[in-house]
């Protein structure tokens, strides 16, 4: 009998307490694979947002930090113009990245700080209990919009990685999706793809979008959430490899 | 470099930092500072070290925590409406027991107050302006040669406890230029950074956080912090004081305040009146047994600050009832002048004659 797949060293033995159905569990398992493939476990930092995956640290077997809530690509910046030979990652959910932080995550950007930053877009907030996102959706009910985000009051979903596209000093942006094994393939060959970048010294930031379920505030079965991920957020936020100027 | 040369206080602490070997420097412009980060910008890619003009004080801020994180001596500088900016990231490196250099040049307050010189930051550094139970050391220098003496000190304090030590100065000693002499100083023994993120080649994960959600776990942190800043409380309080033996009058101030009393305590005495002065260097570990020492014997205490009254507190608490405390408070950007105390002080003393 030979082993033909198991866990990878980067990501830790031990239960998540994410729940059924979301996401992040594989946005974890990707990076700790891309880590351990690239071999650049002994000089990675990565860096904890506030939300759902706040404690990533107990999953992900690297040194990490965690931070106030948006301030990743800051924090970012200091670890890694202090020490340009480790690779500094940021994990970061769409309240973290897209509301209260996105100030942050542009001027890092526009400053081409090398680094890499993975960008979980479940279009809801999730730790404190599912209020709307700046990535909801129209007319999709939040703990904040019962009735639905209304475009004149709440505004229209915000697509950070479009944005960011712009900026040159952004040199990849992609959106993958983690709704299907073909799309959590093409997920996982983004993001390592991101980590080389900064492995190899490339001269900017790269943003791996990744489109992820969560069956509870979106009052789903995580079957629903994948078909609903594929059906009707794609719509909003394409997925598509914006820029790779690499 | 040992022979005396003339420099202004904002700059002179840049070098200063340099000179202890600031690694990095993360800050946004903001008046009376800005020659800070002009200053750094330049000499920090001479020395082979880091400068980033930050997009905010709050990025500034996040920026010292991550380098801070790796183990590295960074700092920022700021003013008044800048500091409060940072304050979640002061109680965050509080939390994370990160160490941390943040120089504060203090103006007028409240909102955008005015860009003169103003004391009216101290509730701010002394009581924490950030959420949660967390000290600041906090130096109030009174000299440009002050003022980079304690910057060595200040980043040694801080990677020996793990902490934040905010370095109070104002829109005066920022912008006046005094001769100072600049030399590296020698540096205290302090512990290895083990805890620091430098990948976990060869070893366990470290971890930084500040988040700890298991039951009694977080309260024996506050618990841990707290007696780390009762050790701080018995070694690390500096404080200078004058003629207070015979004293009548003490007057407590601190920083700029305090050299304009100093004048009028001397012209006070050469009139023949007993009058002192305490001056607290560090304004957290507040000399609280000093000013209790000094209220053993019946005397009139008067605080003279550029505000409407902060370290008073402090001096009341530490006189506990003993004797009167007044105030002299100037906020707004108002800056008495020698004359001004010199009458007050006169005034008490007719007082205490009656």
């Amino acid at each position: 009998m030979r082993t033909v797949f198991k866990r990878t060293p980067t990501l830790k033995d031990c239960p998540t307490h994410y729940c059924p159905g979301c996401g992040h569990g594989i946005a974890h398992r990707l990076i700790a694979e891309t880590i351990d493939e690239l071999d650049i476990h002994g000089r990675t930092i990565g860096i904890a947002p506030v939300g759902c995956a706040v404690l990533a640290y107990d999953y992900l077997d690297v040194d990490m930090i965690e931070v106030a809530h948006g301030r990743a690509p800051a924090v970012a910046t200091g670890m890694k113009r202090t020490n340009p030979d480790k690779i500094i990652f940021s994990y970061q959910g769409d309240g973290d990245l897209a509301a209260i932080g996105t100030a942050e995550i542009i001027h890092a950007a526009h400053r081409a700080e090398q680094i890499t930053v993975i960008f979980i877009n479940n279009a809801v907030f999730g730790m404190t209990g599912g209020q709307m996102a700046p990535t909801t959706i129209i007319d999709q009910v939040t703990a904040t919009t019962p009735k639905g985000r209304n475009p004149a009051a709440e505004g229209y979903p915000l697509q950070v990685s479009e944005i960011l596209a712009l900026l040159p000093g952004a040199i990849y942006v992609e959106r993958c999706a983690l709704s299907s094994a073909s799309q959590v393939r093409k997920a996982k060959k983004a993001i390592k793809h991101a980590f080389e970048l900064q492995a190899n010294n490339a001269k900017g930031l790269s943003l791996v979008e990744l489109l992820s379920a969560c069956p509870v505030y979106w009052r789903m079965t995580p079957a629903e959430s994948m078909q609903w991920i594929e059906k009707e957020m794609t719509k909003v936020f394409p997925l598509e490899c914006l820029k790779d100027s690499e | 470099m040992n022979e005396r040369i003339l420099m202004c206080g904002n700059e002179a602490l840049a070098e200063a930092a340099i000179l202890a070997g600031c690694d990095a420097y993360f800050g946004y412009p903001i008046t009376p500072q800005n020659e800070i980060p002009a200053y750094m910008s330049r000499r920090m890619p001479e020395e082979g070290r880091v400068f980033v003009q930050s997009e905010s004080e709050l990025a500034a801020i996040n920026m010292v925590f991550g380098a801070s994180a790796t183990g590295k001596r960074t700092m920022t500088s700021s003013s008044s409406p800048g500091i409060s900016l940072m304050q979640e990231g002061i109680s965050y490196l509080a939390g994370a027991e990160l160490p941390a250099v943040v120089v504060n040049v203090m103006r007028g307050g409240p909102g955008l107050g005015n860009i003169s010189p103003a004391q009216s930051d101290y509730f701010q550094a002394t009581r924490g302006g950030g959420h949660g139970d967390y000290r600041t050391i906090v130096f109030g220098p009174s000299s440009v040669q002050e003022l980079v003496d304690c910057m060595t000190l200040a980043f040694d304090l801080a990677d020996q406890y793990r902490m934040t030590v905010v370095v109070l100065a104002d829109g005066i000693l920022g912008q006046m230029m005094e001769p100072i002499v600049l030399e590296k100083k020698p540096s205290r023994e302090l512990p290895a950074k083990d805890w620091a993120l430098t990948g976990a080649k060869g070893r366990e994960q470290n971890i930084v956080r500040s988040l700890w959600l298991g039951e009694g776990v977080l309260e024996k942190h506050n618990n841990k912090l707290k007696a780390k800043y009762e050790q701080i409380e018995k070694n690390e309080v500096l404080c200078e004081q004058y003629e207070v033996d015979d004293a009548e009058i003490i007057v407590v101030a601190y920083g700029v305040a305090a050299r304009i009393v100093r004048g009028a305590v001397a012209r006070a005495r050469e009139e023949g009146i007993k009058v002192g002065w305490i001056r607290p260097i560090t304004l957290w570990p507040f000399p609280t047994e000093q000013i209790s020492r000094a209220a053993d014997e019946f005397r009139i205490f008067l605080t003279v600050e550029m505000s409407t009254g902060q370290m008073v507190e402090d001096v009341k608490l530490a006189v506990a009832g003993k004797a009167p405390v007044l105030l002299h408070g100037r906020p707004g950007g108002g800056v008495p002048t020698v004359d001004e105390l010199l009458g007050k002080i006169k005034q008490l003393t007719l007082k205490k004659s009656r």
